[in-house]
């Protein structure tokens, strides 16, 4: 693993890097989804220009809902191989998950004062996505008061799967029970983005284009970080039981 | 203020925010990626 990670290291120096090329792009494209939600989708008829928090507010609760989702993966393929990789995928993507799912939260937030004239209300929709954030909050801090133990990583790994399910009722909650929250616009059986107009539709895609990029450098990048820390350790340890002598790991282990 | 005036700046936060997370992510990769390669 120190190999692969010194190899990286080795890339990074000689200054080429994807991810960098991937943060750029997504950044321009942030900049276009900025312009069309702004200036480029139309004014909507009820709502007016608080409509247009949907653009920030319906890409963050998808690329929350991907980085669930590979934490599930991940989680699954950690408990199946026990492979330390698989594990470092799913703290990378329930990070980013919580950032996500934070962002669309606090817009949701924003969108509801204007629209119904609280900042919060325990609606199924509101209630199932503050779980979904809970479950997710709640396993990052078993990874930092657990340590980096074989046993947090289990534990992490069984509340990744365990959130993930909360998902698929986030997106019938709506349906299911009465609910505030508006009903899918862009996900519905008649047809996909059937809920709205050409423009709001392009506009929505292009922000999500350029959240789902983003979410792919953050990944990329943290589960890089991650893989280098985990090497750094290792290469520390080794040069201390070095230092320590032959003679050392027996004195440890005799007492 | 102007609704759309806002409706900029909440949205100039969001993305500036989540900028400066990836671009604090990739000062702090290489810097680990640095110090691996210097302590090999």
């Amino acid at each position: 693993m120190a190999a692969t990670a010194t190899g990286r290291a080795t890339a990074a120096s000689r200054g080429f890097d994807w991810r960098e090329v991937l943060i750029w792009i997504g950044a321009a494209l942030g900049f276009s989804g900025l312009y069309m939600a702004i200036l480029f989708a139309p004014e909507e008829a009820t709502m007016s220009h608080a409509q247009r928090i949907f653009y920030v507010h319906v890409p963050a609760a998808w690329v929350g809902f991907l980085a669930f989702g590979v934490v599930f993966l991940s989680s699954v393929a950690f408990l199946w191989t026990r492979q330390r990789r698989f594990d470092l995928a799913a703290h990378a993507s329930t990070e980013i998950g919580v950032v996500f799912t934070t962002v669309a939260i606090a817009s949701g937030a924003v969108w509801g004062k204007s629209a119904w004239g609280t900042w919060w209300t325990w609606d199924p929709r509101l209630t199932t996505t503050f779980m979904l954030w809970f479950i997710y909050a709640v396993s990052l801090m078993v990874r930092a008061y657990g340590g980096p133990s074989s046993q947090s990583a289990r534990f992490a790994a069984v509340l990744g799967i365990v959130g993930f399910l909360d998902i698929p009722l986030i997106h019938l909650s709506v349906l299911w029970w009465r609910s505030l929250h508006p009903l899918p616009v862009v996900v519905r059986a008649e047809g996909f983005g059937s809920g709205l107009p050409p423009e709001m539709l392009w506009a929505l895609l292009v922000n999500v284009a350029a959240f789902t990029l983003l979410y792919v450098a953050l990944f990329s990048l943290r589960r890089a970080q991650m893989t280098a820390q985990d090497a750094l350790s290792a290469q520390r340890e080794q040069q201390r039981r070095h230092t320590a002598g032959p003679g050392a790991g027996m004195r440890e282990g005799s007492r | 203020m102007n609704p759309l005036t806002a409706m900029f700046i909440g949205f100039a936060i969001v993305w500036g925010g989540l900028f400066l997370y990836v671009l604090r992510l990739h000062r702090l990769g290489r810097e680990i990626e640095r110090k691996l390669g210097r302590e090999a």
